[in-house]
């Protein structure tokens, strides 16, 4: 990579624009519900990008790059077993209980559904969580940065932190929904043309599948029967129900990272329709991370030249290989917008988990709006502190994606059980979600534990990853139906607009057909059944 | 509503989509032989870029046109 003038020059359009949005919104964050919910006032499709794009960081690009190089297209079940399903359940089933009963955080849902202590542990373990996940964005932002300008690594950590820190503490979320949304236009034409030069290279789909290192790769799902046969060393079980149902169910379903951008929406349908709306980018993203990955492999079938011995170099090794200087930049600046957008995804989760769910309920509680709002300001700068720590944290782990793998299979994938039966079993009782909640993270931990101590044992680090997840939802889900029976059940009174059987469904009837959050699932659900087929 | 997100977006796509078609047009032809197949990646994706960013802006100025009158 040898970028020009006129690359660093698009780079650093990008960062005025950036904070340039930041500066403009800074006058509209009144009260706390503007820095944090955005008022509520941010039409769907807004919402929709940002829900994808709050995704979209380091580990989504170049680690999903990375495992298609050495897993081939087995990696597609990530978008078209995993996210699919999950994106279309949250929309139709979950948002109406999310956004209807106007709670400001999933930790907050938890009060009303369970109780003070369920709330607490989960919001706890969840700003932990982000804290832990936020470093990998500015790990990979700095690592881009000191490439570039020959930075030292501190430097490049404490440069990437700043920028980012500046525009959610002037315009809070809608900062950076609005960036988010800028950033999801800049990496699809920065990536796409790499996708059109791969495909060139080796001669089309038919050249690609003649010459790819391992036919098995050419596959989504022909290998899934047996562990053996796949790349991945996951037989259709684990696949299916680890990473189909668990994990994907747990983030798209519960992480409030994303949840966040829904709560931001307008109104109800817009609510709904973000999930939706997210997916159909999604549905499509392996063209732009998959392809690469796999187009780098078939060029460099022993690693040794291209990739430099590194999977994880498959995306950056392809721009320079492919890029010349002008659409470099380009590349270069959609790859910054994708660390930015993960990094303050999580920051704005952090600092409204924090000061409404910590802050407000345990430390300093009944204050005026505006002590929240400067708690939420100070938040962010403590976030992206302790951000800058975890990158050095980062810097010394070798994976990422077993990294941050692991830390959803310890929260996410218990919590997903603690939602599917608050929200679709009435009987649910306020004792059990915290027992199962607590029970459910404990086998997890144990699970690893028996796992990195070798009395377990996976074919690869990411089986252990799904069979943890299975553990830690199957206890959850068992400890709370178990505690259910033994206490008190909650009054239905209390449980309307949290319980589906006691609320009544959004009234859809009034809104076009293409605006109705069922038949957009279905539209999706089939047009995935149909790439799933195609890509068989 | 105080700021159109799509003023920001057409903007940047419009300058990003100039300042690449004229890098492509006014480079040395052997840039694109050793780099991209031998195609104007620059030329071409710039002009894209350029069509999508005037056409978010034209989506931003009818916007407020309507919310004026």
């Amino acid at each position: 990579m040898h970028p020009q003038f006129v690359d660093y020059f698009i780079v650093a359009t990008y960062f005025v624009f950036v904070l340039g949005i930041g500066f403009a919104l800074r006058g509209r964050m009144k009260t706390s519900e503007d820095f944090f919910l955005s008022g509520r006032s941010i039409p769907g499709w807004i919402t929709g990008l940002a829900f994808m794009s709050a995704n979209l960081g380091a580990l989504e690009v170049m680690g999903h790059a990375a495992n298609a190089a050495k897993y081939g297209m087995f990696v597609n079940h990530f978008y078209w077993l995993a996210a699919m399903p999950a994106m279309c359940f949250v929309g139709v089933f979950m948002m109406p209980f999310y956004y209807g009963s106007k709670v400001r955080s999933v930790p907050e849902f938890l009060r009303k559904r369970y109780d003070e202590k369920t709330r607490t542990l989960n919001a706890c373990c969840f700003a932990v969580m982000t804290l832990l996940v936020s470093g990998v964005d500015l790990y990979a932002m700095a690592i881009l940065f000191q490439r570039l300008l020959n930075w030292p690594f501190w430097a490049s950590v404490v440069a990437s932190a700043v920028v980012v820190a500046i525009y959610i503490y002037l315009g809070g979320l809608t900062s950076s929904i609005y960036n988010e949304v800028l950033q999801f236009f800049l990496i699809v034409f920065g990536f796409l043309p790499l996708a059109i030069l791969g495909l060139k290279a080796v001669g089309g789909f038919a050249g690609l599948n003649a010459h790819l290192p391992n036919p098995g790769y050419a596959h989504t799902w022909a290998n899934i029967w047996h562990a053996a046969d796949n790349p991945m060393g996951i037989n259709w079980f684990g696949t299916i129900f680890g990473l189909g149902f668990v994990l994907s169910f747990g983030y798209w379903c519960t992480d409030f990272l994303v949840i966040q951008r829904g709560l931001a929406a307008k109104d109800m349908p817009a609510a709904q329709r973000t999930p939706l709306i997210a997916a159909v980018p999604k549905m499509f993203f392996p063209l732009l991370v998959i392809l690469p990955g796999l187009v780098a492999i078939t060029l460099d079938p022993t690693t040794k030249n291209l990739l430099g011995g590194r999977y994880d170099n498959a995306l950056p090794a392809m721009l320079g290989r492919f890029y010349p200087s002008g659409l470099l930049g380009i590349g270069l600046t959609a790859l910054m917008a994708s660390f930015m957008s993960g990094m303050a995804g999580n920051v704005t989760a952090f600092n409204t988990v924090w000061t409404f769910d910590i802050y407000q309920t345990h430390i300093n509680p009944g204050k005026e709006d505006s002590h929240y709002l400067s708690m939420g300001r100070m938040a962010t700068v403590f976030a992206v502190i302790v951000g800058i720590g975890t990158a050095f944290i980062v810097l010394r782990f070798n994976n990422l994606m077993d990294y941050l793998q692991l830390l959803f299979a310890f929260f996410n994938a218990p919590l997903f059980a603690t939602f599917l039966l608050g929200m679709f079993w009435k009987r649910t009782s306020a004792h059990s979600g915290f027992w199962g909640l607590l029970c459910g993270i404990l086998a997890a931990a144990g699970h690893y534990l028996l796992y990195h101590y070798h009395y377990i044992h996976y074919p690869s680090d990411m089986a252990a990853n799904f069979y943890q997840a299975i553990w830690a939802f199957v206890v959850c889900f068992v400890v709370t139906v178990v505690v259910t029976f033994f206490t008190e059940p909650r009054k239905e009174a209390e449980l309307v607009g949290l319980v589906y059987s006691l609320t009544p469904r959004p009234k859809t009837s009034n809104l076009p057909w293409y605006e109705r959050p069922g038949y957009l699932a279905i539209g999706i659900l089939a047009l995935c059944v149909v790439l799933n087929i195609i890509f068989w | 509503m105080g700021l159109d997100i799509r003023w920001p977006i057409g903007i940047i796509f419009t300058l990003y989509g100039v300042v690449l078609a004229l890098y492509g047009a006014f480079t040395d032809a052997s840039l694109f032989q050793e780099k991209s197949l031998g195609v104007n990646i620059d030329l071409w994706w710039g002009l894209a870029m350029l069509v999508f960013g005037l056409f978010m802006g034209a989506l931003a100025f009818r916007a407020s046109r309507r919310s004026e009158s």
